[in-house]
């Protein structure tokens, strides 16, 4: 049996399918793989323990080159999913992966929800400013001012969104920020979304080449946060805003309670059903 | 056979939103199933939670019934509040009667222009000066009299239900009820007007008190439904309300969801994980959920949908029913996306409905939509206990630990292994992107060819069994209904019978896949065929246009909502039909 049951847990190779990646010579979603599978392997988690649920767009394509459970569903809805998943199935991990189009745009909804129902899932944000598969269009990050797009030649003129600071409002109970360029750094930060009891926010700035060459540049400029993860709202809130969206590592952490629905009770099925069934008899 | 309708008595109890006619109405029916009778009660009201208008509409009788009849004996108006919005779904005849508060105002010209008879009863004055006495319980006090129930009955219903409102409710409606039970015009013009007679033996079986959208409930429960997603929408809520807590109580859950394009991928993921899953919605609901569940078509994933049909397009008329959402279920999915849809003909059909529903969709692996609507789903029958039994249907096919796992395998029967998660050495990746065998995306002519087959070949080569449709009766005249026009149809052949005219009921249950061989066999000998349905733009007939070849003579009865189709309607257009 390819996956025989055997005392060595697996590498971070083992986490990757025997599909290779299309992506575009490099582009940061190979390092969001690389962090995602050596955060795996670092929890020593089953592969068919952990289903990855994504969205549309060339960072939703991931969960193919996982040979984890996944799902490549429709275009923005991968946290309804998942939520579906997790309800169903506490048992498993349940990543969720995308863009920043998928995520903030045409699933902005569901990313406002997700946060504020604060469900156990760990969603990974691969954000390169940019529809990359539709070739380079505006998204809720790009700024006002990128006029490289067809669809808007003067640029958006529409101020970007703030990925963490929208999580922060919406309830998120973890907000992190990596970066692909560091793709250990990215892979510590996965480790401890995973392990947080809660919705766990992974912003990964992954520069895209060909349709934001000037990304590359990114190496340069980002920094960790000077400061520790902070527990306080209001704390993370000034430091989110203060900051140029640069700075990566853990920004906020929150113990609020995981929300799980479901009692988990629900004993003899046959009891149960002729009790529910009695109630509508004259 | 059922005997004549010697005891049927159908009334309307009409007020201002909140003025208590639906809680008159739901307390007479149930005291009716107390007394041993069958009954139904619908409810008509406009959107507005107060301040709109109500009726509650309730047919008792010694048979069980399931539709109004043609017109009202009795409508009782606790005032004339917006009448006018639902005076036409209140037909009377010259011998009908009215109770009436004298005090409510003038009594609108189109009800005065009938000639029927009007009792004045000042119901609000009776129950002013009783502390918590309200008039609504003044006028199920008259009712009560009418209908010859025992006020003692009556007196512990009153206690069961305010039981919880406090000592002061249950006294103040108690004697509310009394003074209307012992109203002196009311026992008056009772003496004056013949009891009605019972006949046929008693029924001594076990009687169910059910709505639609309850039986649709127990169905998915008996199916097997241990999920579901929900984004409240009138008239499908009540429905996800009451599998809330029964969900849990069988070790399942339901979720909130932040819009119907969240719930139907909620559904997707828990029946991925391979917990079967399922939401309700009404039309706008559902229109937003097509994309979801061509997804759920392409990777293969067991989804029910119950779509309780309201009165459209766009916002419509939300609280009235109409069978309008036939097309959207049939077609409306983007791409070649073979599913099933399925109408519940009744309210106990809402059971079995409901129930081959979910079993289809797991075994099949694909989109079931079921579909009901606001007449059948929120109103409430008094029926025998519902019987049915279903054909043998597989449970949904799982992958166990296999090597070299295929999630998309061509298999002869089109289904193949679910892996769920959980299972060693079976992950694969779910994909709305075609694919091949293995799910590998693909955009090749030959995977797309081989998938599209093999997805339809699940439902073409499926053998659905005798459940496809209900059948009743005999004649050359037949008529072709769905959903709860079926009802309707069957009350109309039985009068028809009775007069000599024999007719054939034929009620798809099972629309797509069509099942044409199948009709076909069950229109030999068929003549004439009536095609009955609640909407406009005859989706139904169009429907049986393009999937079943009728040779018999064709007429329709289609009518938009909210106004239900009667029997006397259909035993008129069979009669003229010659």
């Amino acid at each position: 049996m390819e996956h025989a049951q055997t005392s060595r847990p697996p590498g971070p190779k083992e986490y990757k399918s025997d599909l290779k990646p299309i992506w575009c010579p490099g582009c940061g979603d190979f390092a969001v793989l690389n962090a995602v599978t050596k955060a795996l392997a670092f929890l020593e988690l089953p592969r068919e323990d952990v289903a990855l649920i994504t969205g549309i767009g060339c960072s939703s394509r991931i969960a193919a080159y996982t040979s984890l459970y996944g799902f490549h569903g429709v275009h923005g809805r991968a946290l309804a999913l998942a939520a579906g998943l997790k309800a169903a199935r506490k048992d498993l991990t349940v990543l969720v992966a995308g863009g920043d189009g998928d995520g903030l745009s045409i699933g902005g909804n569901h990313f406002i929800h997700a946060c504020r129902r604060n469900m156990d899932l760990t969603y990974v944000m691969m954000d390169n400013e940019v529809y990359g598969m539709t070739k380079g269009q505006a998204s809720p990050t790009t700024a006002a001012d990128w006029s490289q797009s067809k669809l808007t030649p003067q640029g958006s003129r529409i101020r970007p969104l703030r990925p963490a600071s929208l999580a922060l409002t919406a309830g998120a109970t973890f907000i992190a920020r990596g970066f692909t360029g560091d793709p250990n750094g990215l892979a510590k930060i996965l480790v401890e979304a995973i392990q947080h009891p809660g919705f766990a926010f992974v912003q990964a700035l992954s520069p895209c080449p060909t349709f934001r060459p000037e990304q590359m540049e990114w190496k340069h400029q980002v920094r960790g946060f000077e400061q520790e993860t902070s527990s306080d709202p209001m704390e993370a809130a000034r430091r989110i805003r203060a900051d140029d969206g640069m700075s990566t590592g853990i920004i906020y952490r929150s113990d609020y309670p995981a929300f799980q629905p479901g009692s988990g009770a629900g004993g003899d099925v046959a009891a149960g059903m002729a009790a529910i069934e009695g109630e509508l008899r004259i | 056979m059922k005997p004549a309708h010697s005891c049927d008595i159908s009334l309307a109890i009409t007020g201002s939103g909140g003025a208590g006619a639906i809680t008159a109405g739901e307390l007479l029916l149930s005291l009716a199933g107390n007394n041993g009778c069958f009954g139904m009660m619908r409810r008509s009201f406009g959107p507005q939670i107060r301040g709109g208008e109500a009726a509650a509409l309730v047919r008792i009788s010694h048979c069980p019934v399931e539709c109004m009849n043609d017109a009202f004996d009795l409508l009782l108006a606790l005032d004339w509040q917006n009448a006018e919005r639902f005076a036409d779904e209140i037909a009377l005849r010259p011998d009908s009667l009215i109770i009436a508060d004298p005090d409510a105002g003038e009594i609108p010209e189109a009800i005065q222009g009938l000639g029927v008879e009007i009792i004045p009863v000042p119901m609000k004055a009776l129950a002013k000066d009783i502390p918590a006495g309200r008039p609504n319980m003044v006028a199920l006090g008259l009712l009560s009299h009418w209908l010859g129930i025992c006020p003692d009955e009556a007196g512990r219903l009153i206690d069961h239900v305010f039981h919880a409102k406090g000592e002061a409710v249950v006294q103040g409606s108690r004697a509310a009820f009394d003074r209307g039970f012992t109203e002196p015009l009311i026992v008056e013009a009772r003496e004056a007007r013949p009891r009605p007679e019972h006949s046929g033996p008693a029924f001594d079986g076990s009687r169910w008190d059910l709505s639609g959208n309850e039986g649709c409930g127990v169905g998915a429960l008996r199916g097997g439904i241990r999920f579901a997603a929900a984004y409240p929408i009138t008239p499908a809520s009540d429905l996800l309300e009451w599998l809330a807590p029964r969900l849990e109580q069988l070790g399942g859950s339901l979720l909130q969801a932040e819009d119907e394009l969240a719930s139907i991928n909620m559904v997707i993921g828990a029946s991925f994980g391979g917990v079967p899953a399922l939401t309700a919605t009404s039309g706008p609901g559902m229109a937003l959920m097509l994309e979801g569940l061509g997804l759920a078509v392409a990777a293969e994933i067991p989804a029910v949908v119950v779509d309780v049909m309201r009165g459209g397009p766009s916002t419509g008329v939300p609280t009235k029913s109409e069978q309008a959402d036939l097309n959207m279920a049939l077609y409306g999915m983007h791409g070649d996306a073979p599913h099933l849809v399925l109408g519940a003909l009744d309210h106990a059909d809402c059971i079995l409905t409901a129930e081959w529903s979910v079993r289809l969709a797991e075994a099949l692996q694909t989109v079931a939509i079921m579909l009901t609507d606001q007449n059948l789903a929120q109103s409430r029958v008094l029926i025998p206990e519902p019987q049915y039994e279903l054909p043998e249907i597989p449970p949904r096919l799982q992958a166990g630990p296999v090597e070299g796992y295929q999630r998309y395998a061509l298999t002869p029967s089109g289904v193949s292994p679910m892996a769920i998660p959980g299972t060693p050495s079976c992950t694969y990746v779910a994909d709305g992107l075609e694919h091949d065998q293995r799910g590998k995306p693909s955009t090749a002519a030959a995977d797309h060819q081989a998938q599209l087959d093999k997805r339809l070949r699940k439902l073409a080569d499926f053998d659905f069994g005798d459940c496809w449709a209900d059948i009743r009766g005999e004649g050359e005249t037949a008529i072709l209904t769905w959903g709860s026009s079926a009802a309707v149809a069957r009350e109309a052949a039985e009068r028809l019978s009775v007069n000599g005219q024999a007719t054939r009921v034929i009620a798809l249950r099972l629309l797509m896949p069509a099942s044409p061989a199948k009709l076909a066999a069950a229109l030999a000998g068929v003549s004439r065929v009536l095609v009955l349905e609640q909407s406009h733009g005859r989706q139904f007939l169009l429907y049986l246009r393009a999937w079943y070849d009728i040779t018999a003579e064709v007429r329709t009865l289609a009518r938009p909502g909210p106004l239900p189709i009667t029997p006397g309607e259909i035993v008129a257009q069979i009669e003229e039909w010659s």
